[in-house]
């Protein structure tokens, strides 16, 4: 990949059984990551707080969750919040959208990968965990037609293999990680 | 949908001035992410190939705007939506109310008009209805008009029940409604006391003062401009010691009126305790 590429937001998509994934990386992610890191999980609506305190307490960065127009800083974690679909309105700034669900999820991940894409083109660099749907796919699709990076859960490691296995299916990505990597490829993805 | 975008930020803002200059809408101050999934969504339905296509067709065709602007916006809504805020308002803000002789509540971009069908029923189990008198407003003459018409599709009914019982309701929802088929209509009754109408919060004024004002989930759709100037027009129309409420995600924090107004026990509704200007 080219050399001038620096990564600018790091994107975690997952649905069924990525928590656990996310309690494992979370902690060793190094404190001054040059870039914020957001999180889009399906749950359901309602107890939302509880999620972002469970991540809290197992992690070495701030997590918060977002709200309309929160300017997003590097070496914070923002989770997406439960029935709004998340976007970046510009490089700093995250929106919220209550728009149709899609793929039956709101927030989408599909929404929120193709909508950092068209904001961070070719420094996005997301990661796909375990799960279920198929939402995910064509935000990755879209974050590769912009040149950005690809890194998706060992299909051999998710609690549910479905939708790591059919992104390996349709295109090429950049590295295939196990959970207990991960904070160690993200930290040297580091600008500083 | 992968599609490549059909229309480039710097097509949006010259379609945004053109509407702006030759219609009564202004939507250049919109939250540009949202905007743009809509755009390329209606150039997808009405298959627009160009955005030349779709801005020839705006600029020409007065009758389109209106589709357009039903396209551009986002009406999806629920009745009883985030519970424990209805919940707030049953037990503690309404009954508040209730010493004014007369209430008026206005709820702004109220879409198809499920919230104001749900308010409607708080008032009349906690019997402030007779002396209420809803404003639901919307830009969108469309949404309007099924709103006023009180029939919603039965689909959505049944996590509307639940929502209803989380909220504090101790009926069956369905003793408000009739149900027909794949739909429901609610008890006329319901809609006695509320006026449906429509008011642009980017252009139109004040046009009377509350003691309640509900606006969820519409300034998302603004940036943070527009947005304080939707706040100084609630801050306008809002009684010393009225109530401001706002959607799960939305805040008055860091904007103009945050030192005039205090939070309510957590939830996102604001008094306004200070009225100097
Ligand atoms: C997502 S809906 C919210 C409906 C409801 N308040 C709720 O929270 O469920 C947003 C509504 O805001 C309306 N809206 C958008 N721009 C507006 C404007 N400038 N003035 C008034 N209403 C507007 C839209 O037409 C739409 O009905």
């Amino acid at each position: 990949m080219a050399a001038n590429k620096q990564t600018e937001i790091l994107l975690i998509g997952g649905s069924a059984g990525s928590i656990s994934v996310l309690l494992k990386m979370l902690p060793d992610l190094r404190r001054d990551l040059s870039f914020p890191v957001v999180i889009v999980l399906h749950r359901k609506a309602g107890n939302e707080s509880g999620l972002e305190l469970l991540l809290n307490t197992h992690s070495n960065l701030p997590i918060m969750e977002a709200y309309d127009k929160i300017n997003i800083r590097p070496g914070t974690v923002y989770l997406a919040p439960a029935d709004y679909h998340l976007l970046f309105e510009d490089k700093e700034q995250i929106g919220l959208d209550f728009s149709e669900k899609v793929n039956y999820s709101r927030p989408s991940i599909d929404v929120a990968f193709q909508s950092a894409a068209r904001v961070f083109k070719a420094n996005t660099a997301a990661l796909l965990l375990s799960g279920a749907n198929n939402d995910g796919l064509k935000g990755m699709e879209c974050i590769a037609q912009y040149g950005g990076m690809l890194l998706l859960q060992d299909p051999a490691t998710a609690e549910v293999a479905f939708m790591p296995k059919q992104v390996l299916f349709r295109m090429n990505v950049q590295q295939i990680l196990q959970p207990e990597n991960m904070a160690r490829f993200m930290n040297q993805l580091n600008g500083n | 949908m992968i599609e490549p975008d059909i229309i480039k930020d710097a097509e949006i803002e010259v379609l945004l001035k053109d509407i702006a200059d030759v219609y009564d809408y202004d939507f250049t101050q919109y939250s540009k992410a949202s905007l743009k999934r809509r755009l390329n969504r209606i150039c997808i339905i009405d298959k627009f190939t160009s955005f030349a296509e779709l801005r020839y067709r705006l600029i020409n065709d007065a009758s389109y705007l209106q589709r357009f602007i039903e396209e551009i916006t986002v009406n999806v809504t629920e009745m009883f939506r985030d519970p424990l805020f209805y919940k707030a308002l049953r037990t503690d803000i309404l009954p508040s109310l209730g010493t004014y002789p007369f209430i008026r509540i206005w709820i702004a971009g109220c879409s198809t008009g499920e919230e104001a069908y749900s308010i409607a029923i708080l008032l009349k189990e906690i019997g402030l209805y007779n002396q209420a008198l809803i404003y639901a407003t919307d830009i969108n003459p469309g949404v309007l008009e099924k709103a006023a018409k009180g029939i919603f599709a039965a689909g959505p009914m049944r996590q509307y029940a639940e929502n209803y019982i989380l909220s504090g309701g101790s009926k069956d929802l369905s003793v408000y409604y009739i149900s027909q088929y794949d739909h429901v209509r609610f008890h006329s009754d319901l809609k006695s006391k509320i006026i449906f109408s429509t008011h642009n919060l980017v252009s139109d004024a004040s046009f009377n003062e509350f003691q309640l004002i509900l606006c969820r989930n519409v300034l998302i759709y603004f940036d943070k401009d527009l947005q304080n100037r939707v706040f100084k027009l609630f801050d306008d129309s809002l009684q010393p010691l009225g109530y401001l409420a706002l959607g799960a995600k939305e805040t008055i924090r860091f904007s103009h009126l945050e030192h005039k107004y205090r939070q309510w026990n957590g939830e996102k509704i604001w008094k306004k305790i200070s009225w100097e200007s």
